[in-house]
């Protein structure tokens, strides 16, 4: 079963790692809906 | 004629009480869980005067130490005490709160910063003795008021307390009874960037070697904003800055880009001073207050100081070709576009390769990068990792991807080419600058021929768009003896061939008259 | 965890059941990757933000972890994320989101 097709998807990304546009960019294809995508930042 | 680095200033405020009054990871934990353990344990987790002193990353920041000898300094910093513990260093200087406040004061135009007269009486002296400051910004010190009088002003009008070793000192009034732009919170916030920017203005045109009249152009690069409800952004720090600092020549303006602002700054003073239209440019930035012990919760939590306790500030100044310094080369610029993206390999492509390719270099033809130099004792504990590290890896990364280097090189490339953060995180000072003095120096004394710096920006903190922003420049060898030699080369081709033409043209005459 | 960032996952699991929301992460180390996990399924660790004593146990994985990426568009990934992979320390990632999953997350098959 997948984890991600049909499911809504909270992207939480990090600038010093995967940013959220890019988790999001990636999970659009899995067949997810991403409901929002945020980048956190510690510096 | 390429515009070149004539010097640079890099100071550091030790602001220990700043970080539990102010720093936003306490004012928030202050609404949000004020009876938590965090803010009880906060306190003994700050680091007193002779700890900041000798920290290694400190001192190489004010250069007393290089970052090559950081490097061979074994992670954590904080365990091994620098062996120098100067507050004065080569590019500029440590200052301690008491101090600060003071400088504060002198800074405020608006009768905003209040200090306690008995403060003002013990710590006086001791500012007016600091080499930089002179004595217009020591006349500007008023004897202070009652400590009563401050008790009433934070009570009863919304001023922010300034405090010195847990003790209420001083205050800062909110400008304005309504605007929110002027509120207390606000004018400390921006009254503590300019001071700062101040010091770092006078390390920078002191260390640069130029006269204060001789700047004419300030750029303030940080990351705040000040104006009233009308133009919340209206700014002019740079101004506001260079008055204190006594720059009178000096108009200016601000550029902002969150932490790729200093990078933006410098290129368009770079441009400013290439293009003639003003001979000598100072960019500028002061500290935050905001981000002060922003990890301080995973530094506490892991038995460590909390490190960020220090204002940072740093100034460069450009000027016009002098034959010897190094120059900044506009033609080798890495663009972050509106489509690049977000993805980690586009935007450093778009910042380290990108450039590169247009002007036929490899990555090896830089010399060192200078990314985000973000000291790692303060970020790994909170989870973002050893930041400079990370980007030295993509860069080899892409060095590899492109066959400027095989891939069982790429730890020798990152030592190689790579740098130990050492800078404070103060969101926008971390970010490529730091480096631009130790390269002055590297370049001038003939151990690197070619540095890049590189600014990256979170602009989603803003939310005004999703982007991610950066931006790069070279810096290298002063190039103008050879671009002369090389003009001087072909001149005398050309008077040669002139030669061998007349002389052929006379022959061609001389024939045809026989 | 970024507070208003709580808010929302907070917000998105009442609105389209926990079962239904599966949150992904971008962190840059695992001891980051897990403690963002923690929060997301067991509650804020760190007792500021609103997900303090909330154990939505959601479903989360970081980017990086095989089992969404074998899920993900393979071109795409590779464009956004798989430099990452050369900086990142994937193996400690997994084994931190793994720890967390198996204690916490409640709609995993």
């Amino acid at each position: 079963m997948s984890i991600l097709a049909g499911k809504k998807v909270v992207a939480i990304g990090d600038r010093d790692g995967i940013p959220g546009p890019a988790i999001e960019a990636c999970a659009v294809t899995a067949g997810a809906e991403v409901v929002f995508s945020s980048t956190e930042c510690f510096v | 004629m390429k515009s070149v680095i004539k010097g640079a200033g890099y100071i550091l405020c030790h602001v220990p009480d700043m970080v539990l009054h102010n720093g936003t990871t306490q004012t928030t934990e202050m609404i949000v869980n004020p009876e938590g353990e965090y803010l009880k344990a906060l306190p003994s987790h700050l680091r007193s005067w002779e700890d900041v002193l000798e920290y290694w990353p400190n001192q190489v920041y004010i250069g007393n130490k290089t970052p090559d000898e950081l490097a061979a300094v074994p992670q954590p910093f904080y365990t091994t005490p620098c062996d120098v513990k100067e507050r004065y260093g080569h590019f500029g200087q440590m200052m301690p709160q008491e101090e600060f406040t003071l400088l504060m004061q002198a800074s405020d135009v608006f009768d905003l910063v209040w200090l306690d007269k008995n403060f003002v009486a013990q710590y006086k002296e001791q500012f007016a003795a600091n080499p930089m400051i002179d004595e217009t910004i020591v006349a500007r010190i008023k004897d202070g008021i009652e400590i009563s009088e401050i008790e009433r002003l934070v009570k009863e009008e919304h001023s922010e307390g300034l405090y010195h070793n847990g003790t209420l000192v001083g205050c800062v009034k909110r400008a304005h009874d309504i605007d929110v732009n002027l509120s207390a919170h606000v004018m400390l916030e921006n009254i503590v960037s300019k001071a700062s920017s101040v010091l770092a203005l006078i390390a920078g045109v002191q260390n640069a070697g130029y006269q204060k009249a001789d700047i004419e152009y300030v750029i303030d690069c940080c990351e705040e904003a000040c104006g009233d409800m009308n133009q919340r952004g209206g700014c002019n720090f740079a101004k506001a800055a260079a008055e204190i600092a006594g720059l009178v020549s000096a108009s200016g303006s601000d550029s902002r880009g969150f932490c790729a602002g200093p990078a933006h700054a410098l290129v368009e003073a770079a441009a400013l001073v290439e293009a003639g239209a003003y001979k000598t440019v100072a960019v500028t930035a002061g500290g935050c207050t905001a981000k002060l012990g922003m990890n301080g919760k995973d530094h506490v939590k892991k038995g460590m100081p909390a490190f960020e306790d220090m204002l940072g500030g740093f100034c460069v100044v450009i000027g016009e070709n002098d034959g010897v310094s190094p120059e900044i080369n506009l033609e080798i610029l890495g663009r972050h576009t509106v489509g690049t993206g977000s993805a980690p390999q586009n935007v450093i492509s778009s910042l380290v390769t990108d450039p590169l390719d247009r002007n036929g270099l490899k990555v090896t033809d830089v010399d060192k990068f200078s990314p985000e130099m973000q000291n790692p004792d303060i970020t790994k504990p909170a989870g973002a990792g050893d930041v400079p590290q990370a980007n030295y890896k993509m860069i080899a990364a892409l060095a590899v991807k492109r066959g400027d280097i095989p891939k069982a090189d790429m730890p020798a490339f990152i030592k190689d080419h790579g740098l130990t953060g050492w800078a404070p995180t103060q969101g926008h000072i971390p970010s490529g600058v730091p480096y631009i003095g130790f390269a002055r120096e590297d370049i001038m004394a003939g151990k690197i021929k070619r540095a890049m710096i590189i600014g990256k920006g979170s602009l989603f903190l803003g939310r005004m768009t999703n982007l991610f922003d950066g931006i790069s420049f070279i810096i290298q060898a002063n190039s103008s003896a050879e671009a002369a030699a090389a003009a001087g080369v072909s001149e005398e081709e050309v008077k040669s061939m002139i030669a061998k033409a007349m002389k052929e043209f006379a022959a061609t005459l001389l024939a045809q008259a026989e | 965890m970024d507070l208003e960032n709580q808010k929302r996952v907070l917000g998105f699991a009442e609105q389209y059941g926990p079962e239904n929301v599966v949150v992904l992460l971008g962190a840059a180390e695992g001891e980051a990757s897990g403690l963002a996990a923690e929060t997301v399924t067991a509650g804020d660790p760190t007792f500021s933000g609103p997900l303090t004593g909330v154990s939505l146990g959601l479903t989360v994985f970081h980017v990086c972890e095989p089992q969404v990426k074998e899920e993900f568009d393979q071109a795409v990934y590779e464009e956004q994320v798989g430099m990452m992979e050369m900086v990142l320390d994937v193996d400690d990632i997994v084994s931190e989101m793994t720890s967390i999953r198996d204690e916490f997350c409640k709609y995993l098959g």
